[in-house]
């Protein structure tokens, strides 16, 4: 089945804080949090760093590759759609939707590829689809 | 300093409601009380210690506190989702062994039956200022359902857990709902018929699913000195533990839950172990939650669970680990969409002697509650309580 009819997205709320990684997904790039301390990104993005709360944090562009760590389509919506969290080449796993695919044939650990998607009123959202 | 042997639970109370047009919220908050109360043998007097959580009207505690005309000198509104009152059975525990309050009332209740609420299956925006995960989570489309569904399905492609062995959750529970008159759902299922409702979620399906109920409950929790006045059976709190558990800042592991640490902080205080426990009062939101809950808390090694749930072996009477003798969320009563404090009522119950005959387990002289609020899938406050008949 595949998801040929569109679901609406909601626009994100852009804070000062996570501008940057908006201002990225409305030119198609996917930004990644990454500590200058420890060396360890991290997802969604902070300021300062989860792991060991230094503030030298800076932006890093993802590769845009990944695997599905797992996932599950969501069958009792209007628009049956397929949430997972995706595994990036960067490291962290991040919440996300799998689309322009045959749901019945999703497995985890399956490599897929970004996309993004519009949302309405606000910047597109980082999505993945099987590469 | 321990919270061992520190308090009692005194008094519980579970509205037989399962559907509240008529009733207000504060309404049954109130009658929950008052029934815990009854219960113990104590009057709105003795109370000197409030607790409730996020589905109580009003700011934190104090709407509450003024309709029922409390005079509280402790209070706590701690709200960790539907774990909530099983963390706030160890706060009470707490707040009494430091002297701060004597008689500790818990109070739970909710109407999302009487108000139409599409509960597991809508995305739900917290509105107001957005929480931080909001904005990477919330246009994505989680749900309560496919949140849970994702932990399933990984611990299936890890472990090879199987459709068939979670539905084996559900049908022990329907053999204990079938005794329970206020239970919702009180027809006894079969695995097949698990498997075959319609898929909600992958790899859930309807019947995989908790029931939504309105209605609640009430516990009380007392000071040994109080306890040893009352006349109802000693039901002593040995241990509690909670903990929080995160999407770690991308280092997502949806195999486990927060009951590792929960559980295992539980048991140290206690000074027992799983296969001390007589009986187990287990978060069951979905079938899922059971499991790896029964895991992370010692019942089955990691990944073992689906073997150890299989077969019947949760089912009173015939299983090695009988688990919510009262139907449990899955099909008598999940009030307000917060499933911990009928955990507690149903572990007294057992304690007590109290339960159904055809599910009270023998002998029973120590149980465990545990709790799992918020999304197993994205962030979650597990609570476990280890609690002995005196
Ligand atoms: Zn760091």
């Amino acid at each position: 089945m595949a998801d040929t009819k569109e679901r609406k997205l909601p626009a994100p709320a852009v804070s000062a804080e996570t501008q940057a990684y908006w201002d990225a997904a409305a030119k198609g790039k996917l930004l990644v949090r990454k500590c200058t301390s420890c060396g360890e990104a991290h997802h969604y993005p902070r300021t300062i760093c989860p792991f060991c709360f230094s503030d030298k944090t800076e932006w890093i562009e993802a590769s845009g590759k990944g695997t599905i760590y797992s996932y599950s389509v969501m069958r009792r919506a209007p628009v049956p759609y397929a949430m997972a969290y995706v595994t990036l080449a960067e490291g962290p796993r991040m919440v996300t939707n799998i689309v322009d695919c045959d749901f019945d044939k999703l497995k985890c650990e399956q490599p897929v590829k970004l996309v993004f998607k519009p949302t309405d009123g606000g910047p597109p959202l980082p999505m993945f689809t099987p590469a | 300093m321990s919270i061992k042997g520190k308090a009692y639970i005194a008094g519980i109370y579970e509205h037989p409601t399962r559907l509240a047009k008529d009733i207000s919220l504060a309404q049954i908050h109130a009658q929950v009380a008052k029934g815990a109360l009854d219960d113990a043998g104590l009057s709105k007097d003795d109370v000197d210690g409030y607790f409730c959580a996020g589905d109580a009207p009003g700011l934190g505690p104090m709407s509450m506190v003024e309709y029922m005309g409390l005079k509280p000198r402790h209070v706590d509104s701690t709200d960790t989702g539907g774990s909530s009152y099983v963390l706030h059975v160890g706060h009470a525990a707490e707040a009494i062994a430091a002297g701060k309050c004597k008689v500790a009332l818990i109070t739970l209740a909710g109407r999302p039956r009487a108000e139409g609420m599409a509960t597991g299956t809508v995305p739900r925006s917290r509105g107001g200022t957005p929480t931080p995960d909001e904005p990477f989570e919330f246009p994505y489309g989680p749900t309560v359902v496919n949140m849970y569904a994702m932990c399933a399905m990984r611990h299936m492609h890890e472990f090879g857990t199987t459709a068939e062995q979670l539905a084996w959750i559900k049908v022990a529970a329907s053999h204990h709902a079938q005794y329970n008159e206020h239970a919702l759902l009180r027809d006894v299922v079969t695995v097949e018929e698990v498997v075959n409702s319609p898929m909600i979620s992958d790899p859930l399906h309807r019947l995989d699913c908790c029931v939504i109920t309105d209605g609640g409950g009430a516990i009380v929790v007392a000071a040994p000195e109080i306890a040893a006045k009352l006349k109802r059976p000693k039901v002593k709190l040995i241990g509690a533990g909670e903990f929080v558990k995160t999407q770690m800042g991308g280092k997502v592991d949806l195999t486990y839950s927060g009951a590792r640490f929960s559980g295992a902080a539980a048991f140290a205080e206690a000074g027992v172990k799983p296969s001390d426990i007589k009986y187990v009062s287990i978060y069951d939101s979905f079938t899922i939650t059971v499991l790896m809950q029964l895991e992370d808390l010692g019942f089955a090694e990691k990944g073992k669970g689906g073997k150890l749930v299989a077969d019947g072996n949760l089912i009173a009477g015939t299983g090695k680990l009988p688990f919510n003798t009262d139907g449990g969320g899955l099909c008598s009563n999940h009030p307000g969409n917060r499933g911990g404090l009928t955990k507690v009522l149903e572990a007294v119950r057992q304690l007590r002697g109290e339960a159904h005959p055809k599910v009270q387990v023998k002998n029973c002289d120590l149980a465990l509650a545990h709790g799992t609020g918020g999304s197993l899938g994205l962030r979650h406050g597990s609570t476990t309580v280890i609690l002995e008949r005196e």
